[in-house]
């Protein structure tokens, strides 16, 4: 391909291409890489939300790509006010049969109501999901386990917003809705059922731990932590408060080890469901102290009591209603909530958006407030 | 690439196999394994593989060593239902587990901790009889018992963890699970479990001598590579014959940070490091729910960690809306 004399006077002048080679290709590669993080900025910059006093290493790190990135379900809220209340207005318990929960709402906003929880919940099936293929006569039946459901979980909506104030609105008034756990889904993501026992052939905790789930958070740590805190609500702290605490593994109530390992299932779950990290509600080199957790700490256990009491008065009493296919897979049991069920990964649902300003009937179990 | 600084041994010596002493004419008949040569052992070591001398202590050892792999092994795979794959898959999330608290210190079912015990006893016949091996050997060889010694402290620290802490707690149950990812889990839930660990000063102790023994075995293995050309590397010669080797590395580290160690206290110092390193640790983990149950009270008892100084900071909590750029 090249001439003669072009091979001739290569092999006559010998010269070390190599190391002036590596040398201008690592300086150009380093003014590429300078002149790219520059112009088109660092990929994984992060940004950290301060937790605690300065220099105490108190905070939590997102990457800014997933930091400034909206939560998508956030475009789905729709704004759709209350219709003002006149005095002569109909009630929906006037027009219609079998109206439980929702008798002493206007005709117009008891609609309005209705056709938001069908966006929320069913919005592939619409009505039809709850109340039957039938004429609008027989919406008043209970023949559908959706409708029965439904009713409860209005009853569980209205409840939360009232009486766990503390936790919902801790940070300004946020509330739920049902779309604050279905997203337009007919059930919600990331509920639970009990998986227990993992392994086979083994007794006592070798039994619960050690396996791949999503209960333990795809660690190996106990998978039977929700069922013990958030529905039977053992008691979670494992630390003693004094430095010298005398006792047995096992024998009045002092934790062993293994009872830290659920414990520490448990506080992995509430992280990985907010996600944040430990520093979110305690300071780390105490977890225990209760005049070092942050304020986050109190909301938070707040929420635990809330969760149990979700569980245990409105979703595990549904077990019956429901049918077989809506039950756990090992245990034929209800479908539970936890943190994620509502959280869906961020520390507050929905990034703390407002979603019960349009539902002064969801906000109350007694006569919505309308605000005239 | 210059040869002084190749990371691989540079000779190899290969030729008739070396078969070693045998003062009182009984320590060949136990040596087995005919002698043969590998030119990729020679690249990190000696190219001779073999002879090896087992003796009763050797073959007890194997077997029990064995033995409890085996039963630890089948009780993973047992769990999986004896699916291979499952047992790849699940692997590292699989263990061997203690018995539960509610069996104390007496001899629980097969399922829930009795092949844990089994597999334990095996395993400490196991590094009992090695560790015997390692005095008889080296009795054998007129040398120093300085190897049984360091690892004595290496069983000390286990002995400490599944045996003499156990019995002191009252239960088996605080035992170290044979797992992966368990064992981890153990670690973290030990400390979180006794206010952190941090705060104990044996758990500090043992990782100074820790650390401090990469960074010693880091210092001396590059100050030796780099007198290898002034004939450094023969340490031994050098120790009663001071060469310019020895001269050169001891000023290198007095002229950098004003004291060097000698040709033979160097092995002193790695020595003392690495052996106290489970030493110290071992201390702190029979401390710990025996005597400490909270390190971070205890602590701050013994005025070892501080308290913060005024209100704890909430005012310095971050805003959540800010943060995820809502709000100016």
């Amino acid at each position: 391909m090249f001439p003669k004399w072009f091979g001739e006077w290569n092999r006559r002048n010998p010269k070390n291409i190599y190391a002036p080679a590596i040398f201008v290709g690592a300086v150009g590669g380093a003014v590429f890489v300078a002149a790219a993080l520059i112009t088109l900025g660092q990929p994984f910059s992060t940004e950290s939300l301060q937790t605690g006093t300065r220099g105490t290493g108190m905070s939590i790190t997102e990457f800014d790509s997933d930091r400034v990135v909206p939560d998508p379900d956030i475009a789905e809220l729709i704004e759709d006010p209350p219709f003002p209340i006149e005095t002569d207005d109909p009630l929906a318990s006037d027009i219609y049969e079998n109206v439980q929960v929702l008798g002493d709402l206007t005709e117009s906003n008891f609609n309005r109501l209705m056709a938001a929880m069908t966006r929320w919940v069913a919005p592939e099936e619409g009505c039809a999901y709850c109340h039957g293929d039938g004429d609008i006569e027989t919406y008043g039946e209970d023949t559908l386990y959706t409708k029965v459901v439904s009713r409860r979980m209005i009853e569980m909506t209205q409840n939360i917003n009232e009486n766990w104030d503390g936790h919902v609105n801790a940070n300004g008034q946020v509330g739920v809705t049902c779309m604050t756990c279905h997203r337009g889904q007919n059930v919600p993501s990331d509920i639970w059922f009990k998986l227990t026992p993992v392994n086979e052939r083994v007794a006592g905790w070798a039994a619960v731990q050690n396996r791949a789930t999503p209960l333990s958070s795809f660690t190996s740590l106990p998978s039977d932590a929700l069922q013990a805190y958030l529905v039977d609500g053992e008691t979670i702290g494992v630390h003693d408060l004094e430095s010298r605490v005398a006792g047995i593994p096992g024998e009045d109530g002092y934790p062993g080890i293994q009872h830290a390992e659920r414990t520490y299932a448990l506080m992995n779950y509430i992280a990985n469901s907010l996600g944040v990290n430990c520093v979110f509600c305690h300071n780390s080199r105490a977890f225990y102290d209760g005049a070092e957790v942050t304020p986050q700490w109190g909301t938070e256990t707040l929420g635990i009591s809330m969760v149990q009491e979700l569980n245990n008065d409105y979703l595990i009493p549904l077990k019956d209603t429901y049918p077989p296919e809506r039950l756990g897979p090992v245990h034929q049991d209800a479908p539970k909530a936890a943190c994620r069920t509502c959280h869906k990964g961020y520390q507050q649902p929905l990034q703390g958006t407002n979603v019960i300003k349009d539902w002064p009937e969801l906000a109350t179990t007694g006569t919505p407030d309308y605000g005239n | 690439m210059i040869e002084y600084q190749n990371i691989f041994n540079q000779v190899q010596v290969q030729g008739q196999p070396e078969w070693g002493m045998d003062d009182d004419g009984t320590l060949a008949a136990e040596r087995g394994f005919a002698p043969r040569f590998n030119k990729l052992v020679g690249w990190v070591g000696n190219a001779q593989l073999g002879p090896i001398h087992l003796g009763w202590t050797g073959v007890v050892s194997l077997v029990s060593f064995i033995l409890a792999l085996n039963i630890v092994g089948m009780n993973m795979l047992a769990q999986v239902n004896y699916s291979i794959p499952e047992f790849l898959r699940q692997g590292f999330w699989l263990a061997l587990e203690p018995p539960g608290p509610e069996h104390g210190l007496s001899i629980p079912p097969l399922n829930d901790g009795g092949w844990f015990i089994i597999a334990s006893f095996f395993l400490l016949v196991s590094v009992m009889t090695w560790l015997a091996r390692t005095w008889i050997l080296a009795a054998n060889h007129k040398m120093g018992k300085h190897i049984f010694w360091a690892f004595a402290s290496a069983i000390w620290l286990m002995l400490v963890l599944n045996l003499f802490r156990p019995i002191l707690m009252g239960s088996w149950s605080e035992a170290v699970p044979y797992g992966i990812f368990p064992h981890l889990d153990w670690t973290t839930a030990f400390s979180i479990r006794y206010g952190n660990l941090y705060y104990n000063p044996f758990h500090c102790l043992s990782i100074v001598f820790l650390y401090g023994s990469t960074l010693l075995f880091a210092m001396h293995g590059a100050t030796i590579l780099a007198v290898t050309r002034y004939g450094g590397d023969r340490e031994l010669e050098q120790i009663v014959d001071r060469g310019t080797a020895t001269e050169r590395a001891a000023l290198f580290w007095r002229w950098t940070m004003g004291f060097n160690a000698t040709m033979e206290g160097i092995h002193r110092w790695a020595w003392w490091f690495a052996v106290l390193t489970p030493i110290t640790g071992g201390i702190g983990i029979l401390l710990t729910g025996t005597v400490v149950d909270n390190w971070f009270i205890w602590a701050q008892e013994h005025n070892f960690a501080p308290a913060y100084d005024g209100s704890y900071g909430y005012e310095a909590y971050g805003s959540y809306e800010a943060f995820i750029g809502k709000e100016e």
